[in-house]
């Protein structure tokens, strides 16, 4: 596993508040290869945000070299960064970030407009067959206040996938959902990795999420305090299976 | 980005919020339906004038007795004979630029028919006067220069003197009235012309030869005033130049004299008038205009306030790969959308107002062209100007805020 996706070396990041420097990030070094499901925890002042922010090409490191794919991140202007996320990065966030009042379908293809080589048949071909691969083409025209919040994350997902990334970058992605809710996440992201090969980078707090990854990388103030690969990964589909049956009344 | 994936997706934004959208172009609408219905009613006043003008003869040279000095004493220009039969006959052979003159020697008095009677004006004139004030025979005929040779007794009644003394409206024609102790027999009705600019009866009047009036009633061989006609109303200066030399030579004035006369004619009444109803239009459009501007207003007040509302959403189309111009190009689009769809709503609306005006006032309205053009214009200048800054506040968001923006 030779082919980098991530290389970070001594990436350091510096906030000026006022007079005080905050040092958020202390020189942080690991790399991610193709292929790789990884979970970054640590918990909060930790600098994982900050580290996701460099990680997804919205913020430089003050000092350090960050390779996306072999591009070096911090020598591109922000267009250029913009460029870079749109074609190399599918963003989830935890709060889905989903457009109100549009269709899923329309919130899938929301990438695609930023990318000018598209006709609107592709766009839409390509949109449907991420919606596909998340399990909700039945779905399409539902728009967010019509679906629930596993399906919202799900759409949010198919949006990841749409412009094909080298990299899906998921912030909190769980923290909004309930475990049962969680474990599907957890199952699809799973699938996406070892099925289709997808390199996801999964920032999280919970200890039982970094379960399911084939790798941890800690961070304590700054720092990376443990990075370890994860010998015995869970299966989220078993663990779903072994929940108790949805008390429903 | 291409142009038509910025329209398809600003109409997907706008589509979101129709309301809010239509809210906005409310103000837009207002704005360009005002300034069209405003400028058409400023336009349509302007030539309602003009035509009214041209009916009192828009080429009409007015000559009157000017006042002079005599041994110190001032006399006022009426009170002052100085126009005479001379001074008509020399215009009337010398003048190029003059089509047709007539003097005009009249006086008031009690028009009496049977036990009715109304105080009115009559008038002596040349038979040319019906020319010159563009004035038409309704029913029976005009007198002729043989009855203005015999101080003939015979008239012509306008319609108000018509509705006074023949109320229950049998034709005059034919009849004899008094004035002054003098039977006149009428020969002809005039076209009612109704009120004067100026807020002037036109139709309370009685016409008959001047002679009459000179020799029957006020025994004088002066006139109040003479009526010329210019052979066009371009030449109105050139015929006025002419008959000041005319009246200089038959009146003998030496060059250093002053004259004793004055030669009006319309085009200063109608440069007063128009500038006069030129400024209403002004003042109409300026207003008009304003609200136009209040309405861009409203466009940037909503741009922002919908900037702030759809932080996230920028900040989530830049985390997916929109660059500044993007989301720049995105607002402004959304803003121009809806200050042109609101401008031709606004067109149809003004043009329509404009149209409901006359039909439901009667006010005269013109829709012009140039101020359709002019309010489209600037409401799609509106759109650029006042969506501009909120665009560019859009565009300028840190996406790392704006996605964690609350």
């Amino acid at each position: 596993m030779n082919n980098k996706i991530l290389e970070l070396q001594h990436i350091k990041r510096e906030f000026v508040m006022g007079t005080e420097i905050v040092r958020a990030l202390k020189g942080v070094t690991f790399d991610v290869h193709a292929g790789e499901f990884i979970t970054i925890m640590g918990s909060s002042g930790s600098g994982k945000t900050t580290l996701l922010n460099i990680l997804g090409c919205l913020d430089k490191p003050t000092d350090g070299e960050y390779l996306l794919d072999n591009v070096n991140v911090s020598g591109l202007s922000r267009n250029e960064l913009a460029r870079l996320r749109n074609h190399k990065i599918g963003f989830v966030f935890q709060a889905y970030n989903l457009l109100p009042r549009t269709s899923a379908l329309e919130n899938v293809e929301l990438p695609l407009f930023y990318n000018p080589e598209l006709t609107a048949k592709q766009r839409k071909d390509k949109a449907l067959g991420a919606l596909e691969s998340v399990k909700l083409a039945d779905r399409g025209d539902h728009t967010p206040s019509q679906l629930s919040g596993g399906q919202q994350q799900r759409v949010a997902i198919a949006r990841a996938l749409v412009n094909q990334p080298v990299m899906i970058l998921a912030d909190e992605a769980t923290g909004n959902l309930d475990t049962r809710t969680s474990y599907e996440i957890m199952a699809l992201m799973q699938d996406l990795n070892q099925l289709e090969g997808k390199t996801i980078v999964f920032v999280t707090h919970e200890p039982d999420i970094a379960a399911f990854s084939s790798r941890t990388v800690m961070l304590r103030d700054g720092k990376v305090v443990k990075d370890s690969k994860n010998e015995n990964v869970r299966s989220a589909k078993e663990a779903l299976e072994a929940l108790p049956p949805a008390d429903d009344y | 980005m291409s142009a038509i994936n910025l329209i398809r997706i600003a109409l997907r934004a706008l589509q979101r919020n129709k309301l809010r959208a239509f809210l906005t172009m409310l103000g837009i609408i207002i704005g360009v339906a005002a300034v069209i219905a405003m400028v058409a009613i400023g336009e349509g006043s302007k030539q309602s004038i003009q035509s009214q003008l041209s009916s009192m003869g828009s080429n009409m040279i007015t000559i009157l007795p000017s006042s002079n000095v005599t041994g110190g004493v001032r006399i006022e220009g009426a009170s002052f004979q100085s126009l005479t039969i001379t001074d008509v006959k020399a215009i009337e052979n010398n003048a190029e630029y003059v089509s047709a003159v007539s003097p005009v020697s009249s006086t008031k008095g009690q028009a009496i028919y049977g036990a009715l009677n109304w105080p009115t004006s009559l008038q002596g004139v040349a038979p040319s006067y019906f020319d010159i004030r563009k004035l038409t025979v309704n029913e029976g005929i005009s007198f002729s220069d043989a009855d203005v040779a015999t101080a003939a007794k015979v008239c012509l009644l306008g319609q108000t003197v018509i509705n006074n003394l023949f109320p229950s409206g049998e034709s005059p024609v034919g009849k004899v009235i008094r004035l002054n102790a003098i039977p006149l027999q009428v020969i002809g009705t005039l076209v009612a012309k109704g009120q004067s600019s100026f807020g002037q009866d036109q139709d309370d009047i009685i016409l008959t030869p001047y002679t009459t009036v000179q020799k029957r009633i006020l025994a004088t061989t002066y006139f109040q005033s003479i009526y010329a006609s210019a052979i066009s109303e371009g030449m109105s200066d050139k015929a006025t130049n002419e008959i000041i030399d005319i009246l200089r030579t038959t009146h003998r004035l030496r060059p250093a004299d002053d004259n004793n006369f004055q030669v009006r004619t319309m085009e200063e009444l109608i440069k007063t008038l128009s500038s006069t109803s030129s400024l209403l239009t002004i003042l109409l459009t300026a207003i008009a205009g304003i609200s136009l501007v209040i309405g861009g207003i409203g466009i940037m007040n909503i741009m922002y306030v919908s900037v702030t509302e759809r932080t996230r959403e920028i900040g989530l189309r830049m985390a997916v790969g929109a660059r500044g111009i993007d989301i720049l190009l995105q607002f402004l689009v959304e803003a121009i959308i809806i200050s042109i769809t609101g401008g031709l709503i606004g067109v149809v609306l003004g043009i329509t107002s404009a149209k409901v005006i006359t039909l439901t006032l009667g006010w005269p309205t013109m829709v012009s062209e140039s101020s359709i053009m002019l309010s489209f214009l600037v409401c799609a200048f509106t759109g650029v100007f006042f969506g501009y800054y909120p665009a560019q506040a859009a565009s300028r968001l840190d996406p790392i805020e704006a996605l964690r923006y609350e």
